[in-house]
């Protein structure tokens, strides 16, 4: 594979692809291969053991669940997000439009204190959840709350530069067919938004089934109900457990894996969707 | 080209039939802006009214504190090493992979990716595998005395791994995009390779590679989860600002904890400052890092 | 300074862009390399540039062995198809740009670049342009930009990819007369690349034309007009009429033509086909004077001619150029059945 740039014009392929390869082999590659080799030295029934222990089962299902239901928040509001601060003039719109990336600009710990301080009981807005009776800090709720602020770009970013490429020409095409704007939208770019929105969606999910200092301080920790997966890895990693933390690391990790691997399967559908 | 024109000038003097009615935009502007109000100015606006609670010389007197003040200069020390890296690293990788042709470059490209896919605590668990007591390398590191996990050196090398895409994400879409015409001609002129760089390519990416260090340092001084993993939380040794504020937290010293983090908000709030800056250069609407929307074509 | 290609061949994967070319350009010549997109034209280029590297085959720049040399070295001029200007600086620091990054020892001192500069500036007409940047300028201004950059660094030779292919028609014309006055006065060695036969035509000493990685022709425009080699060349510089038929002993037929073709020297019948440009017809009503019968289409004022669109009995059009006043006198008409009669027909038997 290198013969063919013997000689190229422009200098430097072997230098830079060599000390990539190099750079990502020492940060990336062999530091992420200790989780399948220690997992292996571990044994399938320790392994299987470790994993389907009923409070790491629970911990999954939370993760799982909590990010899930946080992904589906965002995907409601941010279509609308998207749509409004693309289509829409209104005051205060660029700032609004700046703000949304503060979920990834805050650091994750700062989010997890301020929620917390925010939706406790006795909080700006946890008092008034207290009041009719919804718990909010402490619970899944919580946990929900906080990743659907970190996942909360993810949607909108993503739709953004697909509604603004929506070519108005279609629309008024479809205007002067005689749709209605209800028919335009469901039929014409709704349809047009869908693989980038569902894109989205995956992202959001991934980032959230491993966020760690977001949820920590609202969560709560309750073994079986409010524990989350990363907790529960850092929890067998304080007492010096590392076999038990790797074999449930392995698991997030592949679920993780999992989404990435259909984020870019639906990349490609969504390319291909759009070439034609 | 053609497309653009009508493209601009979609706002609300659209024509009646190519936008929703008035009721409906203004119902959904309100639900936007009651989502974004309730999600992102709350927090923000909370976060430093807690850290000014107790009037600005509790304020001052939390965040000049020794521990504190340790912990800001530890996460210096942690971004000031790890941007660096990822910098040459992301110049070196964007170079290799924009400029030529070669086989398993999407393989590659998600390679790079592949820390956006890992949970923070992950991140820190795989270099307690490495470094630590129980750890690959951790008997030869103890019989040399060498301590990586809970020490400085750990901390870095958590933060270069959760910060490492950055950089690389961002300049190789500038870079593809470029092409090689420029970079040919100069070379027909005469340059040599260091002088194509510098004088042709580099002023071509500066905005994108600028860009990719605001991403990149932002989740550098602010990860959380890997560094907790590998810090053992020494204060005033192995604390970062991050850290610091969950230990406040956790001791009940809530005005504390609020001045620190008021100081990561900062950080955040001139992040997307710069970000909307070297955006209008850019020209473009960004993709949230972490997607892999902008360069897998 | 003289060009000289031999057996150059160059493969992409499994495809052959350039097969066993060879050929030579003379000392101040301006050769035209023609050809249909793909035909491995822009290739060639490249590789004389040492841009690309061919897989076997030499290059010699006034008869020295260049093929080792880098691009770097070889000193010549490149004009790039979409000029490549370097958008961050502006048409002062792109023309400048190959002397300033010259070693310090051979580098002209900063007065001697601005007077090179704009020496070279006023030579391309936009000496008034010198603090733009690219993005400011027109396709014509930046074409001109590119071959002033170019030739900054006194090339040996000058290649040029396409020189007029981003440009609209009436630029493309001005700018053409413009580079052939310029290369008449500075008398550099020049190839460049086109697919457009008339650009060739009236730019070039001499034209080469490609198909499929190979010469098909390399001669004088007159001659490549006049007398093509092929087939391709026929259909490939200009409109052509076809004629399907048959030749033995001596004399080719053409549905009710016969003419003399020694070639055919076989008494057993080839097939073969008859070529004849839309000037070399000629038509008339009279329909027994041994012609072919066709009908009257379509007639179009073209200039100092008019262009008549016959179709014959088989459907298939015939296109014949007459001189306007001929058309004056005879008043042809469409729906007239018409006799066409080739004035010459170049024929080639078809394998």
């Amino acid at each position: 594979m290198f013969s063919r740039q013997r000689r190229n014009v422009l200098p430097g392929f072997r230098l830079t692809m060599g000390y990539t390869i190099l750079y990502l082999c020492l940060i990336v590659i062999v530091p992420l291969l200790t989780l399948p080799v220690q997992s292996w030295e571990l044994g399938w029934s320790a392994f299987w053991r470790v994993v389907s222990d009923a409070r790491v089962v629970a911990s999954y299902r939370l993760s799982i669940g909590a990010a899930f239901a946080a992904a589906c928040v965002n995907a409601v509001f941010g279509l609308i997000v998207a749509w409004v601060l693309t289509r829409y003039r209104f005051p205060g719109q660029r700032l609004f439009d700046a703000l949304i990336d503060l979920p990834f600009a805050l650091p994750t710990a700062v989010a997890g204190i301020t929620l917390t301080t925010l939706y406790a009981p006795n909080g700006w807005i946890g008092r008034y959840l207290n009041d009719l009776g919804v718990q909010v800090a402490f619970t899944p709720l919580g946990i929900t709350v906080a990743l659907t602020f970190i996942g909360l770009p993810f949607v909108v970013r993503t739709l953004q530069p697909v509604i603004d490429d929506l070519d108005l020409e279609i629309e008024e095409a479809a205007s002067s067919l005689g749709a209605t704007r209800w028919q335009i939208l469901r039929r014409v770019v709704l349809p047009f938004l869908f693989p980038a929105w569902l894109t989205g969606f995956a992202l959001a999910f991934a980032r959230s089934i491993g966020e760690y200092g977001s949820v920590v301080f609202i969560a709560g920790n309750m073994p079986m109900r409010t524990e989350i997966t990363p907790l529960l890895i850092i929890t067998q990693l304080e007492q010096f457990n590392y076999a038990a933390a790797t074999a449930i690391a392995v698991v997030l990790l592949v679920i993780s894996f999992a989404l990435l691997l259909a984020i870019n399967g639906l990349q490609a559908w969504t390319s291909r969707r759009l070439a034609a | 080209m053609a497309g653009s024109s009508s493209r601009n000038h979609r706002t609300s003097g659209a024509a009646a039939h190519l936008t929703e009615p008035r009721w409906v935009r203004w119902g959904l502007i309100a639900l936007t802006l009651g989502f974004l109000g309730l999600f992102l100015i709350v927090p923000l606006a909370a976060v430093f009214t807690e850290a000014l609670g107790r009037g600005w010389s509790a304020y001052t007197g939390a965040i000049s504190t020794p521990d504190t003040l340790s912990a800001v200069r530890l996460t210096l020390v942690a971004a000031g090493v790890a941007v660096p890296l990822n910098l040459v690293f992301g110049v070196a990788a964007g170079w290799a992979i924009a400029k030529f042709q070669f086989p398993g470059k999407n393989v590659l490209l998600t390679l790079i990716d592949l820390p956006f896919a890992v949970s923070p605590v992950i991140a820190g668990l795989i270099f307690v595998l490495l470094f630590g007591r129980q750890g690959w390398f951790g008997p030869w590191l103890a019989e040399h005395g060498i301590r990586i996990v809970f020490s400085v050196p750990g901390i870095i090398l958590a933060t270069i791994f959760v910060s490492f895409p950055f950089v690389a994400r961002e300049i190789i879409p500038v870079m593809q995009a470029m092409g090689r015409d420029e970079e040919e001609a100069a070379r027909v002129l005469g340059a040599n390779g260091l002088q194509t760089f510098l004088r042709v390519t580099l002023p071509n990416i500066k905005w994108g590679l600028l860009y990719g260090v605001l991403l990149c340092n932002a989740r550098a001084m602010g990860e959380f989860g890997a560094v907790s993993v590998v810090s053992g939380k020494i204060r005033g040794e192995t604390n970062t600002l991050p850290l610091h504020v969950e230990i406040l937290y956790n001791e009940y010293q809530f005005q504390a904890a609020f001045a620190a983090a008021s100081l990561l908000a900062l950080l955040a709030i001139v992040t997307l400052v710069l970000k909307t800056i070297v955006e209008r250069h850019v020209g473009r609407t960004t993709v949230q890092p972490g997607t892999a929307t902008d360069t897998l074509s | 300074m003289s060009i000289e290609v031999r057996n150059i061949r160059k493969t992409f994967g499994t495809f052959a862009a350039v097969r066993d070319v060879s050929f030579t350009v003379g000392s101040g010549e301006l050769v035209a390399l023609l050809g249909p997109s793909g035909c491995g034209k822009t290739t060639l280029l490249r590789i004389i540039a040492g841009l690309e590297v061919q897989d076997s085959g030499t290059v010699l720049l006034s008869g020295e062995d260049a093929s080792t040399q880098d691009v770097r070295a070889r000193g010549v001029g490149f004009v790039f198809q979409h000029y490549a200007l370097f958008r961050h600086m502006t048409v002062f620091d792109n023309v400048a740009f190959g002397l300033t990054v010259r070693p310090r020892s051979r580098r002209p001192d900063k007065a001697e670049i601005s007077r090179r500069v704009h020496d070279l500036l006023k030579l391309v007409q936009l000496d008034y342009l010198h603090d733009r940047y690219p993005s400011q300028l027109s396709g014509g201004q930046r074409q001109r930009v590119a071959l002033a950059r170019a030739l900054a660094v006194e090339p040996k030779v000058l290649l040029l990819d396409e020189p007029f292919g981003a440009l609209d028609a009436n630029v493309r014309r001005d700018l053409r007369r413009w580079l052939r006055r310029l290369h008449e006065e500075i008398k550099l060695t020049s190839v460049f690349v086109t697919h457009d036969q008339e650009e060739a035509f009236d730019l070039a000493d001499r034209v080469i034309i490609m198909n499929r990685g190979q010469i098909e022709q390399d001669g004088r425009p007159d001659e490549v007009a006049d007398q093509p080699k092929s087939p391709f060349v026929m259909n490939f510089v200009g409109n052509v009429n076809r004629f399907v038929g048959t030749a033995a002993a001596g004399r080719a037929t053409f549905g009710p033509f016969t003419v003399d073709y020694p070639d055919a020297v076989d008494s057993t019948s080839r097939p073969a086909a008859g070529y004849a440009r839309p000037h070399e017809l000629e038509v008339s009503r009279n329909l027994t004077n041994g012609g072919l019968p066709a009908r009257l289409v379509h007639v179009t004022p073209a200039g100092a001619l008019v262009r008549l669109e016959l179709l014959d009995d088989e459907s298939r059009t015939i296109v014949v150029d007459l001189p306007r006043v001929q058309q004056e006198q005879e008043q042809f008409h469409a729906g007239e059945r018409l006799s066409v009669i080739p004035r010459r027909l170049t024929i080639f038997l078809e394998e």
